[in-house]
């Protein structure tokens, strides 16, 4: 019998081949806990991944660790995703992987949509409850850590819209056990002793885990409860806990949750100079238009010239009077001329001129007329009326 | 106006501009809302201006809140 040796190469070929056919192997969901991790400088990840009582090596390049939205480290509990392949030089089985996520992430999920659910029907959520962030808001309470960059933001953001802003930070961790109930506290603090008038309840960004205080039901019940506004500015733009639903109001981040307390000074002083020169706008317009009305009342006839509507009368008076006069005057002088006609007929027709015709009147002395000789008798003394006087007479 | 919260105040400056504007005051009316506006806008820039920059941080001490001036560590400040 000969010998026929293979060598190690063909070997381990010939066990990765074995391996690899093998469909089950082809793809594995591993849980597990990580142990000696390593992030090396080319990007990929080398670590093993144990249990109780076995480990295995594992692998993820660098194209996949993109997609994590946690940091491995060592002793985090996970779960991955990937094929179990033979490292020929080392002649070692390993996985490599995919796809890694915290392992407990689903019940967290499950418990998580659990509550919300339970709440929301509820009515923790309601609209109707939510309150009003006052405009101007003398004090603004911050609930959140004391280190780190959440408080810096807000009060930076905050500096800077308002110079004069007054921020109260009441530290409270925010994160891991105990958090959730000082953070109760924290907000029942704030409400016993009034002290402020607007809530940021903020916390920047981390995994599911990390942000789980703010899942927890006690927190959403106190901001529930709250009679202060809070809002809620927990985690990353796409992080929603619990409590962001239960605020009155919620802001992507810590920076934009101090943007919606803190208004802009500069921004309302201009707002009330505009509203000043409205007023100014508005009682100008109204002064030139009580002006303009004044003016047309003056340039009225009435105040133009009073005295037109008088003279215009005395006027007609005038005429009237001049009308009576000439007509008098004319009437006068008709009676007068007809009186002239009457006295040159009159003239005419008198008896004394006939007596400058040489003609005589005889009167009795009892002044009758005598027309007749029957009416003398002899002896009677008469009186002779001739033009230029009389004389007596005798009858012979 | 001790008692109207920064927002009516506010809410009211605008209210009184309507109304000027409006047209439908006489002279008395637009003269005396004028005023009050007015005097509305200086309470305003008053409650502006007043506040003062206050940065705290409330810590308990012996079963006692007390407030504190709050310094952001410098150190921290830098990253």
């Amino acid at each position: 019998m000969k010998y026929e040796p293979i060598t190690v190469s063909e070997l381990n070929t010939y066990i990765k081949g074995k391996i690899e056919e093998d469909e089950f192997l082809e793809q594995v969901l591993v849980k597990g806990e990580i142990s000696n991790f390593k992030h090396h400088y080319t990007g990929h990840m080398y670590f093993t991944l144990k249990d109780e009582n076995c480990l295995i090596k594992c692998v993820m390049f660098k194209t996949y660790t993109n997609t994590l939205n946690f940091v491995p480290k060592d002793g985090a509990k996970v779960m991955v995703l990937g094929k179990v392949s033979v490292f020929e030089r080392d002649g070692v089985y390993q996985i490599y992987v995919r796809a890694m996520q915290q392992d407990g992430i689903g019940d967290l999920y499950a418990e998580y949509e659990k509550l919300k659910s339970r709440l929301e029907q509820e009515g923790l959520f309601a609209q109707e409850h939510k309150k009003k962030i006052p405009l101007m808001p003398k004090c603004i309470g911050v609930l959140t850590s004391n280190t780190g960059a959440v408080i810096r933001d807000i009060i930076n953001v905050a500096t800077r819209r308002n110079p004069n802003v007054y921020i109260k930070l009441l530290p409270v961790p925010v994160q891991g056990a105990g958090a959730a109930q000082k953070i109760v506290t924290g907000i029942q603090t704030m409400n016993q002793y009034g002290l402020a008038d607007v809530i940021i309840l903020a916390r920047g960004g981390g995994s599911l885990e990390d942000l789980w205080p703010f899942n927890e039901e006690i927190v959403a019940r106190a901001i529930y409860e709250s009679e202060i506004p809070i809002i809620s500015a927990v985690g990353h733009e796409t992080d929603f806990t619990i409590a962001d639903f239960v605020a009155d109001l919620r802001a992507p981040t810590p920076s934009a949750a101090a943007e919606l307390s803190v208004p802009n000074v500069e921004e309302i002083k201009q707002k009330i100079v505009t509203q000043e020169n409205r007023y100014k706008q508005a009682l100008k317009k109204e002064l030139q238009y009580i002006k303009l009305r004044y003016e047309k009342c003056m340039n009225s006839k009435c105040f133009k010239a009073p005295l037109q509507k008088i003279n215009e009368y005395r006027m007609m008076i005038d005429m009237n009077v001049k009308q009576i006069e000439s007509s008098i005057q004319k009437n006068w002088q008709q009676a007068k001329t007809e009186m002239l006609k009457n006295v040159a007929k009159l003239d005419a027709l008198s008896p004394l001129k006939t007596l400058t015709r040489g003609y005589v009147i005889v009167q009795t002395k009892q002044n009758e007329l005598v027309k007749s000789v029957k009416q003398l008798k002899t002896g009677e003394e008469v009186q002779l009326l001739l033009e230029d006087g009389k004389k007596d007479a005798k009858i012979l | 106006m001790e008692k109207m919260s920064f927002e009516q105040a506010m809410k009211n400056l605008e209210q009184i501009a309507l109304e000027l504007e409006s047209g439908n005051l006489n002279l008395e009316e637009s003269l005396s809302k004028f005023e009050e506006g007015m005097k509305l806008s200086k309470k305003c820039n008053e409650i502006l201006e007043n506040a003062e920059k206050k940065i705290t941080i409330l810590l308990e001490k012996d079963g006692k809140l007390q407030e504190e001036n709050f310094v952001l560590d410098s150190k921290e400040s830098q990253d």
